[in-house]
């Protein structure tokens, strides 16, 4: 069983979703992001997803936007992403990427594949690749052992639920709403539809995006979900804290939160 | 000729792939818009209805057929050779972008969607786009980076003269690329009620290939008025080229007329070698922005540069993924324009045959100056004239250094 999905059965074993915390690589700075995933996997989260900077990041809102900005600007290319993969790995949790596909195609599909593998990482989000222009990708992530995620939405139709879900090998993506990364103050009423919808065409775990930002949140999210992810409301509580020791003590806090929130019962 | 007879086989119309170029790199979340738009435009195609209403805007409402304008003092400075203007200039809102935003606003309707947003640079399509909007009754936002807010204030009046939200984008480089994602942003949210009305031949299938069928009507008119007129086809035809929809909707229907030599002309900015330009497929390598593959210009992380060019028009990273393959079939032949360039051919066609073209435009006009001299004066060339210089007006007297008492 690969880590990602030992990571869904131990939360399903203990009565709960399991909880993934997206951060941009090099945000707040490059060791600040090493320091404040390992803290984070420390303290109730059970899988990462380490965000590729990307100059156009047409799927993020504000928050992330800004934090990306940072990143960019503290120079986070893909090969500090690839080390910071390797020392947040350490931590023996399932470490992913997720990346805009402009950075991967411009790496070498190949090479990022690889690299993900010898750095640690087990899995890759594609937020911006159909599996219809994926065939380079699929073989790739194939031969080097890496997990696909693919995202859906509330709008794909039945077909395309078929195709994503018959592509992807770690988790699937259910994007709780239509729009943009962001903190909102309600869970979209469609997030449990598209669950019970993307359930008739696999067996893998299903893991709610979007929107996620408060643990009473997660809770509702947890009790027809495997797993939570929540990203703009940690980004949001380090872009609130000038310095790192403050911002870690604010993201320790919050993944104690969530994890509560995500038990089931 | 042969080969590129092969080559146009590698065109997959109903994927929108042009070889390697083109396809659909977005969030799922947009595909079934996506989806349903290539749906209603094959359905659309197919229907005489929908043929009949279009032409008729086409006439009435824009003035089309666009005149062939001979410009034979121009022509002096171009080697002697024949030069024609297809004057998109004076179409209905004053360039080439209303064509195909008549299509895609019909098309809005025939989809029950009440709500059109757009990306513009040099406000044209943003103002075509509010036009559409006025006429069909259709609530419009235009996403416009603040830069260009500010280089092109007058269409950004026009715009809400005609009752659309102009919103200024002041993110990343503030220009047309960060407008297109502010655009998209607002598409993915609002997708069910709103349709993304691309102003040029980029992004994902099938924004190229429906621009490109909207703006073949340039070509299609542009090969008859030349062939009445001289009795045969061009040596060459010619425009400038941002995102590439003047262009392609110039060349396309001279696609398989091979003595018909393809030239379209990028925006150099301070020149290919400063690094300040937009020439994408001069200075570019292949890459992905905006949903499609294509040329960018990007660095060895997939990281967009900032594009830069005087013209709000063409500054922008990106280029159709049908001119991709076209250079790299030889098919087309693409080549670098810096400001001083084209600011001194907006001079040059505005003295001698009185026409104050648009800097995009004039992109064109001084790339033309340039394929004259070479072709000599047995040619005859077809420069489409995209748009008219009154937005301009402004960066002009500032180039020029022109005051009210000078
Ligand atoms: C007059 C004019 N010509 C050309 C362009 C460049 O766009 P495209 O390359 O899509 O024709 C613009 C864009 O704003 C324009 O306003």
């Amino acid at each position: 069983m690969s880590l990602i999905h030992e990571a869904f059965s131990k939360a399903k074993s203990e009565n709960r979703a399991a909880l993934i915390a997206y951060l941009p690589a090099g945000f707040p700075t490059i060791e600040g992001s090493i320091k404040i995933m390992q803290e984070m996997l420390n303290n109730g989260v059970d899988l990462v997803e380490i965000g590729v900077p990307y100059s156009d990041p047409l799927m993020d809102g504000p928050i992330i936007q800004q934090a990306v900005d940072i990143a960019l600007h503290n120079k986070t290319g893909i090969k500090e992403v690839m080390q910071i993969v390797k020392e947040v790995s350490q931590t023996g949790k399932p470490v992913l990427t997720m990346s805009y596909w402009s950075p991967i195609e411009k790496w070498g599909v190949e090479k990022y594949a690889q690299q993900m593998n010898q750095s640690g990482g087990v899995g890759v989000i594609t937020p911006d690749l159909p599996p219809d222009e994926s065939d380079l990708w699929i073989t790739a992530t194939d031969q080097n052992k890496i997990d696909r995620v693919f995202v859906v939405a509330p709008s794909s139709s039945e077909e395309r639920l078929k195709l994503v879900t018959n592509n992807v090998t770690g988790f699937v993506y259910a994007a709780s709403l239509m729009g943009v990364t962001g903190t909102r103050t309600e869970v979209s009423s469609r997030a449990e539809e598209l669950v019970k919808r993307i359930r008739v065409h696999t067996q893998l775990p299903v893991a709610v995006g979007l929107g996620v930002s408060s643990s009473e949140q997660a809770h509702e999210v947890a009790k027809f979900a495997d797993g939570v992810i929540v990203g703009s409301a940690f980004v949001k509580a380090i872009l609130e804290q000038p310095d790192l020791s403050k911002a870690v003590v604010a993201v320790v806090q919050l993944s104690k939160d969530f994890a509560r929130g995500v038990r089931k019962d | 000729m042969t080969t590129f007879l092969q080559d146009l086989k590698k065109i997959d119309e109903e994927t929108g792939h042009f070889g390697q170029f083109g396809g659909r790199f977005v969030p799922e979340a947009l595909i079934s818009a996506l989806d349903q738009l290539e749906d209603e435009y094959l359905k659309a195609a197919a229907d005489p209805k929908f043929n009949e209403d279009f032409q008729n805007l086409l006439k009435d409402y824009v003035g089309r057929p666009s005149p062939l304008t001979e410009a034979k003092n121009f022509s002096k400075h171009a080697g002697g050779a024949r030069v024609f203007l297809k004057r998109e200039d004076l179409n209905h809102t004053g360039s080439h972008k209303i064509n195909n935003v008549i299509g895609q606003a019909l098309l809005t309707v025939r989809m029950g969607k009440k709500r059109i947003i757009a990306e513009t640079g040099a406000g044209q399509h943003g103002v075509a786009t509010a036009t559409a909007a006025a006429l069909f009754g259709l609530e419009c936002v235009i996403y416009m980076g603040e830069e260009d807010t500010v280089r092109q204030s007058l269409n950004v009046a026009r715009m809400k003269l005609l009752g659309a939200t102009v919103v200024p984008v002041t993110t990343g480089t503030k220009t047309l690329k960060d407008a297109i994602n502010e655009a998209m942003r607002d598409w993915v949210t609002n997708v069910e009620s709103t349709h993304y009305l691309l102003g040029t031949v980029a992004g994902p299938h099938p924004f190229p290939t429906i621009g490109r069928n909207f703006h073949s009507i340039m070509g299609v008119e542009a090969r008859q008025q030349i062939l009445e007129k001289t009795g045969k086809l061009p040596t060459a035809v010619t425009a400038c080229v941002g995102g590439g929809s003047n262009a392609i909707g110039l060349f396309h229907p001279f696609i398989l007329d091979k003595d018909v030599q393809l030239h379209g002309y990028e925006a150099a900015g301070d020149g290919i070698e400063t690094g300040r330009h937009a020439a994408t497929l001069s200075g570019g390598t292949i890459g992905i922005l905006h949903g499609t593959r294509s040329y960018v210009l990007q660095d060895e992380n997939g990281q967009t540069l900032p594009s830069h060019s005087i013209s709000a028009g063409l500054d922008y990273p990106g280029v159709g993924p049908e001119h991709a393959w076209l250079k790299d079939t030889g098919r087309a032949f693409y080549h670098p324009i810096t400001d001083t360039e084209a600011m001194d051919a907006f001079s040059l066609l505005s003295r001698t045959e009185g026409i104050i073209p648009a800097i995009e435009t004039a992109h064109a006009i001084a790339g033309t100056v340039k394929l004259g001299k070479e072709l000599g004066k047995d040619a005859v060339i077809i420069i489409n004239c995209s748009g008219r210089g009154d937005k301009d007006v402004e960066t002009a007297a500032k180039w020029f250094k022109i005051t009210s008492n000078s």
